[in-house]
């Protein structure tokens, strides 16, 4: 057992092991003050089947604790000539099902040693980059508290092509340090001939706890189980977690031997595991899995986040989100002004929450015309534009589960133009030129008419680019004003099929197309006056007995 | 040795890229002067609380009884007799072991509660909390005398902090894993709770859970932005934005919070526990779309005594930097307003804000 702080619980747990008739070699870490050293060492008197092995100072990732492993190893065949199975364990590590359960377990597999032992090139385990180089470079510098000289040597190596031989004989595995070895292997590792040669290599190893055992096993052992019976799951940088209270049910389900790390203050963890009412187990063979998969999912939180959420300690740098957004949405530019009901008919059809313009200059136009609308958001046009982005991706991810779509055109406010543009979940339809229409219908001044043109061609064809550039991930379909009008059911059948409703079946009902009835003669009258508005594609300056042949467009049905 | 020296602030990198390098190495230089300016920054913060020790008067000090690795929690305060015994019980249960407070000016009682508290050590000041930088330097000064080393929590007597497994795991446990992950300080989001209904209507009662009297809170409304001197997420957003600041939303109160530091005597908070120097510990997000460890100070401003307290600072003027501009939100608040709105969320705890992303778990399961 190695021991470095917490010695109050390593106490209880090592008289736990020896209560269950294990003799304990403890090790404590050299960096421990003597005198506490001694103090504790004081408190096993009553205990002969407890002994201390000299000390060797423990750093992460040194050498120090393969030695120290050697040293109680070494100490614990000499001084118990009956013990078949020497399990490595810390001060951390707790029992978790009766110390019977592991023996008779250990019983029925005499020659089996559960070392977890893999090649470096088949296992994706290695935090940081180091795995093979583990064995092919020397690290003489200390990583937690040199990291530059570390870093910087390890480049220096690289570049210069310095590679260690690694001594014949042996190829590197590696696996997690807690072992559990029988006799037969530990001693034939601790005796070979070889060993000097064997432990000065190690001993420039980096991390030589994961690699020494693990990977001499592999020439002795008998039958090796590759697997650690301690429970020990580690983060994303490879440090190890560490287990609560609270983790009691977990744990208990489990059926594992032994588990690390354990909080030292974890009281209902220790009462409960050690404790004489410790509560068998149903004799099974260890199930991590759900423990596994909730560790998984935590260090994919950790790594990856939850896609389309900005929040205090998740800002993604740009292109760095994961998702702009957190699920799809859908935005309409032009609809609203070429249909008289489009928003209700979106609404019925897709049974999605159908916004209005959602930007627009004076007032944001949620679903109904709410004042707040889903996590509180306000329907205030100036806080919307303090942070334009926010209140796009506060919104998505306020509705998850539920389909948004809202209206956008050159007449509202553009902050978000490159957001969309660039966002996967982005499903945009744009009918260009539309604007024109409102316009069209009003009466203005023509003056007044042909600037408000003038600058909303301006602000849509921006827009356009921005959907047209490289950079532009959403779905995005683009019609002039002339294509859509064309074939407007075709059109909507695409853009209907990409929203995604349940129904199969074909629209059976269609907005009501407004009275384009002398627009291209309005389009004509703007160049006349020098404006050439030419988002809306060629449209016929519609000489007007053509158009009277076909009066309101009726909806109809598409087959 | 000039070669490494280059190498150092990044000019050999600079040197490399030739002609296309002449804009990157005035970012450098421009970086270099920013950290050198933070770093007088700091030292001048420092010296100024230094100074202002004398505004303190130790009413009682137990200080001497802190232990080597005791969490302490930082306070200054004034008229909190109400909210105090929650506070104390709250801290307490997750392990505070030590509380320094500054009480500045009460004259409600809060003095004689925190005297009779055996683990509470009480300065008092009659000095300008404004001209303190609203607290601040008296708190960096005791900060420096008795925080160094300590896990340090700087609160304010309206924050709760719960952070996730908070019911399960103390402080400590919190502390510890910081400190096994290398992490030095702990980001919260400020969350305004309130009621619904007019602000006055449910009496709070001292030593409840506030939460309980103000349950609602505002989930989706957060607007973030990355400070770019002091490195930090500055967060505006929630009821106060949504009622109070929607046409000037610049002005809406800062919620982003750095309220649990692993003190060292060289370091200083900026501006309220919102920003703190060296800049590192402000980086208390994730920037490649992960997630850090989060918590969230669940801010109890709306208890009924806010009428009153609107009243006092209106006349105090001691609470903002620019006071004038903040008159029409004392005065709305006056009014005893209802914040509630139908899309407002009910607090349920620690998961659900988990679960909303207020604040997240991170990796620790």
């Amino acid at each position: 057992m190695l021991v470095h702080t917490a010695l109050d619980r390593a106490e209880q747990v090592a008289r736990h092991w020896v209560a269950g008739g294990c003799p304990v070699v403890i090790h404590v870490d050299r960096k421990v003050p003597r005198a506490i050293h001694d103090a504790f060492a004081a408190r096993f008197a009553d205990l002969p089947d407890v002994c201390f092995s000299p000390r060797h100072a423990c750093e992460w990732g040194t050498w120090g604790i393969v030695a120290a492993s050697q040293a109680a190893a070494e100490m614990m065949l000499a001084r118990f000539p009956t013990v078949r199975h020497v399990y490595l364990s810390s001060g951390s590590c707790m029992p978790l099902r009766p110390v019977a359960e592991l023996r008779r377990y250990l019983d029925a597999r005499p020659t089996t040693d559960f070392i977890e032992s893999a090649t470096t090139a088949d296992v994706p385990w290695t935090v940081g980059g180091l795995s093979e180089e583990r064995f092919t470079l020397r690290f003489p510098f200390s990583w937690k508290r040199h990291r530059k000289l570390f870093d910087r040597y390890v480049d220096l190596q690289r570049k210069v092509g310095f590679r260690r031989r690694i001594p014949p004989g042996i190829v590197p595995h590696m696996g997690s340090q807690w072992w559990c070895l029988t006799r037969r292997t530990l001693s034939a590792i601790l005796q070979d001939p070889d060993r000097k040669v064997y432990d000065r290599y190690f001993r420039k190893v980096w991390i030589p706890d994961e690699s020494y055992f693990q990977t001499l096993s592999r020439l002795y052992a008998q039958s090796i189980e590759s697997r650690s019976l301690t429970l020990s799951k580690f983060d994303f940088q490879g440090k190890p977690h560490i287990f609560y209270d609270d983790h009691l049910q977990l744990l208990r389900r489990s059926d594992c031997f032994v588990a690390r790390k354990i909080w030292p203050q974890a009281d209902l963890l220790y009462k409960t595991f050690l404790g004489d009412d410790a509560a068998a187990m149903k004799g099974t063979e260890p199930n991590p899995g759900k423990i596994d998969r909730i560790f998984a999912k935590a260090v994919e939180r950790r790594t990856r986040g939850r896609p389309g959420l900005y929040m205090q300690s998740r800002f993604p740098r740009d292109n760095w989100e994961n998702g702009v957004t957190s699920s799809p949405y859908s935005v309409f530019e032009g609809f609203t002004e070429l249909f008289e009901d489009f928003e209700p008919w979106l609404a019925r059809i897709t049974g999605a929450r159908v916004h209005g313009h959602l930007f627009a200059p004076h007032q944001v136009e949620f679903e109904g015309r709410q004042s707040t609308f889903n996590g509180a958001l306000s329907d205030n046009a100036l806080l919307r534009d303090y942070n334009g982005r926010a209140f796009l991706t506060n919104l998505i991810w306020n509705t998850r589960g539920e389909r948004q779509c809202f209206q956008f055109g050159p007449g509202d406010s553009q902050f978000i133009s490159w957001d969309i543009a660039r966002d996967a979940n982005a499903q945009i339809s744009v009918i260009s030129g539309a604007w024109a229409i409102p316009l069209f219908q009003s009466n203005r001044n023509f003056a007044d008419l042909r600037t408000e043109a003038a600058m909303l061609q301006k602000i849509e064809s921006e827009h356009l680019s921005a959907l047209r550039s490289p950079w532009a991930k959403g779905r995005i379909r683009i019609w002039t004003l002339a294509e859509f009008v064309e074939s407007p059911m075709e059109a909507l059948q695409q853009v209907l099929d990409e929203v995604g409703i349940q129904e199969q079946r074909r629209l059976s009902e269609v907005p009501r197309m407004v009275d384009l009835t002398g627009f291209g003669q309005f389009l004509q009258n703007l160049k006349n006056q020098g404006m050439h508005p030419y988002l809306m594609g060629d449209f016929p300056v519609d000489p007007a007995p053509d158009n009277a042949q076909k009066p309101a467009r009726k909806p109809y049905l598409v087959r | 040795m000039i070669a490494g020296l280059a190498a150092r602030i990044g000019l050999d990198r600079v040197r490399r890229r030739g002609a296309a390098g002449a804009a990157a190495a005035g970012r450098v230089w421009a970086a270099a002067r920013l950290a050198y300016w933070l770093r007088w920054k700091r030292r001048r913060l420092l010296l100024r609380a230094i100074r202002k020790r004398r505004q303190l008067r130790a009413v009682t000090d137990r200080t001497a009884g802190i232990a080597p690795e005791a969490i302490l929690a930082f306070a200054t305060l004034r008229n909190e007799v109400a909210r105090l015994p929650f506070f104390l019980a709250h801290y307490r249960a997750l392990g505070v072991a030590h509380f320094l407070i500054v009480d500045n000016g009460s004259d409600d009682g809060t003095l004689a509660l925190l005297c009779d508290q055996p683990d509470v050590s009480v300065w008092s000041t009659q000095a300008s909390y404004k001209l303190s930088r609203f607290g601040m330097d008296w708190l960096t000064w005791l900060h420096w005398r008795h925080g160094h080393g300590h896990w340090c929590l700087t609160v304010d007597a309206d924050e709760i902090l719960v952070y996730p497994h908070w019911e399960t795991r103390p402080l400590s446990a919190l502390t510890g894993w910081l400190d096994g992950e290398g992490l030095q300080s702990f980001g919260a989001l400020m969350l305004d709770m309130y009621p619904q209904g007019p602000l006055d209507a449910a009496p709070y009662q001292p030593g409840s859970d506030p939460v309980a009297s103000l349950p609602w809170f505002d989930a989706g409304n957060y607007m973030i932005q990355r400070h770019p001197v002091y490195d930090n997420l500055w967060i505006q957003g929630g009821v106060r934005a949504r009622l109070f600041f929607a046409d000037n939303p610049r002005r809406a109160p800062t919620l982003n919070k750095v309220p649990l530091v692993r003190w060292n005597r060289r370091f200083a908070y900026v501006s309220s526990t919102h920003q703190i120097l060296p800049r590192r510990l402000n980086r208390v997000y994730d920037t490649l779309g992960g997630e850090r460890m989060s918590g969230v100070l669940l801010h109890s401003k709306f208890l009924h005594m806010i009428a009153n307290k609107s009243r006092e600072e209106l006349a105090r003027r001691q609470h903002f930097e620019n006071s004038d501009l903040y008159t029409p939100y004392h005065e709305a608040l006056m009014q005893s307003p209802d914040l509630w709105c139908p899309h407002s969320t009910k607090y349920e705890g620690w998961q659900q804000l988990e679960d909303i992303g207020l604040m997240s778990k991170g990796n620790w399961v």
